[in-house]
């Protein structure tokens, strides 16, 4: 399979198939992305389209100093705001916790014992009968909190690349990851209950 | 009533850190701090693999596949592009 890389010379000289390549490779990652910036799938597929031409008229500022996806990542983000994202207002509560404090007793152990599944998803729970339940947290999560946990988690972005696509701190970066983790494992916790 | 040293974790405390501990983001003295927690307290043991456990499930789901008309949309595109 080529790489980006090379793609991208191609591209430079004009290769529709190269970006028919381009295309096929990122362009799910993309619109999934751009769904968790913009409110309406209308405005996210506009969105992923001024990405692209964004991409093919920017070839020439690619330096290679990041990987081409936190590239295009974060021409995305910068053409979702421009499209009129406009972040929810996120309210701290929990005084900034990720585990809702009523688990805790008063000196801080855990009310009720967290019970093991993790066994269980290796032997019954595999990853594809969990999509949905974990699709469905995903929704639930506050606009921020998804983005972060998405391309971290389910793109694979390193820490600092997804600040650089966010814009925003490494400190607050872990905080709405671990928020955004931590949500999804309550709803498996609930879900493995259930079954 | 338990006795805290001041040196010592509680869970409430212990499972904010994880998602930095992960990253290896902690002060030498917090990861050890969390490590001894973790090895001793089987409820944050729990949460900790389940945290785990999540990170990896949560990586397996893909995105929906790109439909052939959004790509014949693209290619369309690239040669307004290019030719403009």
């Amino acid at each position: 399979m080529e790489t980006d890389v090379e793609l991208l010379a191609r591209l430079r000289d004009g290769d529709e198939h190269a970006f028919v390549m381009l295309v096929e490779r990122y362009q799910p990652s993309m619109v999934r992305l751009a769904r968790s910036m913009v409110p309406s799938p209308a405005v996210a597929e506009e969105v992923v389209q001024d990405t692209w031409m964004g991409v093919v008229r920017g070839l020439e500022r690619f330096e290679g100093r990041s990987s081409f996806k936190t590239w295009l990542f974060r021409i995305l983000a910068n053409r979702a705001r421009t499209a009129g994202w406009h972040e929810q207002r996120q309210t701290r509560g929990n005084r900034g916790r990720a585990v809702d404090p009523s688990r805790f007793a008063a000196g801080g152990q855990w009310a009720e014992p967290v019970e093991p599944w993790v066994e269980e998803s290796d032997d019954r729970m595999d990853a594809a009968e969990w999509a949905p339940v974990l699709r469905a947290a995903l929704d639930e999560l506050p606009q921020r909190q998804r983005q972060v946990v998405l391309l971290r988690d389910l793109e694979g972005l390193s820490g600092s690349e997804v600040c650089a696509v966010l814009d925003i701190s490494a400190g607050n970066q872990r905080i709405l990851l671990h928020r955004a983790r931590n949500h999804l494992r309550e709803r498996v916790d609930a879900a493995v209950g259930r079954s | 009533m338990v006795v805290l040293r001041r040196k010592d974790l509680v869970c409430r405390e212990a499972v904010e850190l994880v998602t930095e501990y992960l990253d290896g983001a902690l002060s030498r003295r917090d990861r050890r701090r969390l490590e001894a927690h973790l090895a001793a307290c089987p409820n944050c043991g729990a949460y900790f693999e389940q945290i785990r456990a999540t990170i990896s499930l949560t990586g397996s789901i893909e995105p929906e596949d790109l439909s052939p008309e959004a790509r014949d949309e693209l290619t369309e595109l690239y040669r307004r592009w290019r030719a403009e």
